[in-house]
């Protein structure tokens, strides 16, 4: 029976979907051009065609991922019996449904375009193509009246394209066409409201702030590529571009290391700028300067994770240049604690609302690089799915209170407060996300965050274990006040009904020039136009908040862990095989159309010591490859969830009290502080009071804690960098410090500033010669040309 | 050879207009002697070509008679506008690309 299984072909179903995904930024793409061209013919503006492609490319891609678990099931459930038998190290192989087409080729080298469809590249897939439906429906309220709707719409289409092109991308040349779509798509929509110079100038900030970090995708790509190409060409036939080539040379104990962990670490200089890690993550709480829905699509639950898949997709090479087997610190999993904490505390000391999502998406991005440094690859992809559906709902509630709670500000301190009251739907989607993202059970945070802090513990990384579990508690702890702020307590500005016919300076009172004639004469139709109140937002704006908040209940549920075995659909379906492959029984076929699974390891230890051989413990044979390393799954304890779960409580419970204590000091405050009582417009002087405190408490963190652990993180960083890099610690340094002083600074700052004065001696000498008479200058080309000629004389006799 | 001929033709036309081009402070005489330097260039090739018994020569020099037709025009148009503008075409007193 064994023998029988092990020896016969298991055919992999496939579908026309699968076969054709690489339709799905094809879609958005077209609507693009269309938009541009004729979007503003269009009775809607062109945000019509914009929503339907994303309709469009949402059915697609649910269709995709429909076959892909049919797909999988085709091949695990006939495999079962070997599996049980103990025929396999891991789960059985699924073949990605690859197909690539030349898209240019130039000196011998082919770029490829099409599509690697796999479990990865499916979440992603529809999580994108879900929440930009989504942002786009709600933008039709959020946006109406804009003046360059038009173009809105098609910016967020294209972006889509951008990010669905990336993800099904085959080689990394696709991959880094549809990274610079986004981070261009990012810059238009982050500048969208120009005309103030803030926003602009964040739209610059966030562009080459990510172009830093873009350097090292080239960089990286072109080290692997020409370290792993001639290998792929041999064993498998595909360039060095190639997602799966890459894994697999990875993989195969035959790539250098050096190449390995210079291309790693270029790579992940890319993931650093993309996906908003420290240090490069002062960009994504300014690029908060864009609308509502920018920020809710782009800059929490899509774009940002591009970094986070880039080191998911090619996990082979991170492995094994980074040594994530190793319990070691490596790059990853440090920057990514760093990035917890620190942005983490940044977010208590901001009153703007999106900042503070914006420093809690940083922190969450934090978590899942932190998961994928330790070797918990299942667990931070589960996050970006699940963080993409609280997050995206976090934003679009502080858009809906901005829009209609607290008139197009985003100042929880001035204009907030009370509104649960006002706008229940929006205040209840927000609750619920909020502590989805804190992580209580049962909702979607606790099942994904979690298992990265329990699997990051398991894989040995026990330090960033209490990284991961200080990094909740803060997450509850600054989430409570922005919750208690926004709709709890005393209403305040124009939560309060106040109107600021003066707007301040604020940043983000962006939408206050154009948008807000608008926003008046469409709220002067509502029954409630005279008024002007806060009220709940129109359902265009509502349903998009309730269906996210639903998700935000529901989701982690996909890959329930502490239910056991069955509930793990997200490890069955996404996770790739770490079992050895024969590379004949997918070289052979076409894509997609169907794949082998010879199995001859009968050797394999079943059971619970399965770790001792696999991938990336033993190196495959030759004629077999690997494409995903044994990854550890931590064994879910009540015991350990219990820990993180009673962190989560007193953070929420101690957040709240210290709310409700700041709010009753600021009463007995009220009287003299009348200073800037005038901006504030009648009596609303104890807001001023709680600023005056928050202005301390801002020091107080920010000069005290916050700069003190970014200065130590900055040190270690460096040495740890280093110390991977030359592998010996302290020497590194002083072999760095000594380059730095007399390579950089004297050969390379000579050489830059010895050609400098050189141009300008030579600019000077010639100056004499630029006359302004054309007959010198004829003069001068007869005499070159002359000189030429007698040159080619000399030459030719 | 009566190639030789026209070379040492083309040669003499050739100085003489690089001569003109350099010596002369009228725009006007600049663009006649600019064209008498094309001539030159065009008997030099119709004389290589009889020499080489080759019809590329007879080509390209067509193809010179043509451009230096559409250079003369525009030459002739600037000339026009400098002399509107200025009342001038002496080119001495055009320094304005003086770096």
């Amino acid at each position: 029976m064994l023998a029988q299984e092990m020896n016969s072909e298991i055919v992999a179903s496939s579908g026309w979907f699968l076969d054709h995904a690489w339709v799905i930024p094809i879609i958005p793409a077209v609507a693009f051009v269309l938009i541009i061209f004729f979007g503003k013919k269009l009775p809607m503006k062109g945000s019509e065609l914009g929503v339907f492609s994303m309709l469009a490319s949402l059915v697609f891609a649910g269709g995709a991922a429909w076959q892909w678990i049919q797909r999988v099931n085709s091949v695990v459930d006939v495999a079962h019996d070997a599996v049980k038998e103990g025929a396999y190290h891991a789960a059985p192989y699924v073949e990605p449904v690859i197909r690539e087409w030349t898209w240019w080729q130039s000196g011998g080298f082919h770029f490829g375009i099409g599509q690697h469809i796999d479990g990865l590249a499916l979440t992603l897939l529809v999580v994108v193509a879900f929440i930009s439906s989504l942002v786009q429906i709600y933008s039709l309220e959020y946006l109406r009246g804009d003046r360059r709707y038009t173009h809105f719409f098609a910016a967020l289409t294209l972006f889509s394209a951008g990010m669905l092109c990336m993800v099904l991308a085959p080689n990394m040349v696709q991959l880094i066409l549809g990274w610079e779509i986004m981070g261009l798509c990012s810059f238009m929509l982050i500048g969208h409201w120009w005309e103030e110079e803030a926003n602009s100038r964040a739209a610059l900030k966030a562009f080459f702030t990510v172009r830093v970090g873009d350097v090292g995708l080239l960089i990286g790509t072109g080290i692997l590529f020409f370290s792993a190409n001639s290998w792929t060409q041999e064993n498998l036939g595909v360039s060095g571009f190639n997602i799966s080539g890459l894994s697999a040379w990875a993989m195969s104990g035959e790539a250098s290391s050096s190449a390995l962990t210079w291309g790693a670490v270029a790579l992940f200089i890319a993931c650093i700028g993309k996906s908003g890690q420290f240090p490069l993550h002062t960009w994504l709480p300014d690029a908060m300067a864009g609308p509502t829905p920018v920020s809710s699509l782009l800059h929490s639950s899509t774009m940002v994770v591009a970094g986070v898949f880039l080191v998911a997709r090619v996990y082979p090479v991170f492995w094994e240049g980074m040594k994530i087997g190793d319990t070691n610190i490596n790059f990853i999993v440090l920057i990514g604690g760093i990035t917890i904490v620190i942005a983490a505390l940044l977010a208590f000391v901001q009153n703007d609302i999106k900042k503070v999502l914006a420093y809690s998406t940083v922190s969450q991005l934090g978590y899942m690089m932190m998961g994928l440094g330790a070797g918990a690859w299942l667990p931070a992809v589960f996050h970006i799915f699940t963080h993409a559906f609280f997050k995206a709902c976090l934003f679009l509630a502080a858009g809906s209170v901005s829009h209609s709670g607290s008139h197009h500000s985003f100042d929880m301190k001035k204009d907030m407060g009370g509104l649960a009251k006002k706008m229940p739907i929006t205040a209840t989607t927000w609750i619920i996300s909020t502590l989805a993202l804190t992580g209580v059970f049962p909702l979607a945070g606790f099942f994904s965050k979690d298992e990265i802090i329990d699997n990051v513990g398991y894989g040995g990384y026990n330090a960033f274990m209490i990284v991961g579990l200080s990094g909740a508690f803060l997450t509850a702890a600054y989430m409570t006040r922005a919750t208690y702020l926004t709709f709890f307590g005393k209403a305040r500005g124009a939560a309060a009904g106040e109107h600021h016919d003066e707007h301040d300076a604020h940043a983000d009172a962006h939408d206050s020039h154009d948008a807000h004639a608008a926003h008046d004469a469409h709220d002067s139709h509502d029954a409630h136009g005279a008024d002007h109140g806060p009220h709940e937002s129109p359902k265009l704006i509502t349903v998009p908040l309730m269906i996210l908040a639903a998700l935000a209940l529901v989701a982690g549920l996909s890959n329930a862990t502490p239910f056991g075995e069955s509930w793990e659909r997200f490890k069955k379906y996404v996770e790739p095989s770490a079992e050895y492959v024969a590379i004949e029984s997918h070289m052979a076929t076409g894509p997609g159309e169907a794949i082998i699974v010879p199995q001859q390891n009968t050797t394999a230890e079943g059971g619970e010591g399965k770790y001792d051989k696999g991938c990336a413990v033993v190196a495959p044979e030759a004629g077999m490859a690997c494409y995903f390393p044994t990854v550890k799954h931590a064994p879910f304890k009540w015991s350990k969830a219990a820990l993180s779960l009673i962190i989560v409580a007193v953070g929420l419970i101690s957040s709240w009290m210290f709310c409700v204590q700041y709010y009753t000091r600021r009463n007995k405050r009220l009287v003299g502080l009348t200073e800037r009582s005038k901006v504030l417009r009648g009596g609303y002087a104890f807001l001023w009071n709680k600023y005056y405190l928050d202005a301390l408490y801002e020091k107080v963190i920010v000069r005290s804690i916050a700069h003190p652990i970014a200065a130590a993180a900055a040190w270690v960083n460096q040495n740890i960098l280093d110390g991977i890099v030359n592998g010996v610690g302290k020497v590194s340094r002083r072999v760095a410090g000594w380059v730095y002083r007399n390579i950089d600074q004297r050969v390379v700052d000579g050489a830059v500033n010895g050609s400098g004065a050189a141009a300008r001696g030579t600019g000077g000498a010639l100056r004499p010669v630029q006359s302004g008479k054309v007959n010198q200058y004829g003069a001068l080309l007869f005499a070159a040309a002359a000189i030429g000629a007698l040159i080619l004389v000399i030459i030719n006799t | 050879m009566l190639t030789t001929q026209f070379l040492l033709l083309g040669a003499v036309l050739f100085c003489i207009g690089v001569y003109g081009v350099l010596a002369r402070k009228n725009a006007v005489m600049v663009l006649m002697s600019i064209e008498l330097i094309l001539n030159s260039v065009n008997i030099n090739l119709l004389a290589f070509s009889v020499r080489h018994g080759s019809v590329d020569g007879n080509t390209f020099a067509l193809y010179i008679i043509a451009i230096a037709a559409a250079e003369v025009g525009v030459g002739l148009a600037m000339v026009l506008l400098i002399y509107r503008n200025r009342r001038t075409i002496a080119l001495d007193d055009l320094s304005e690309m003086k770096g």
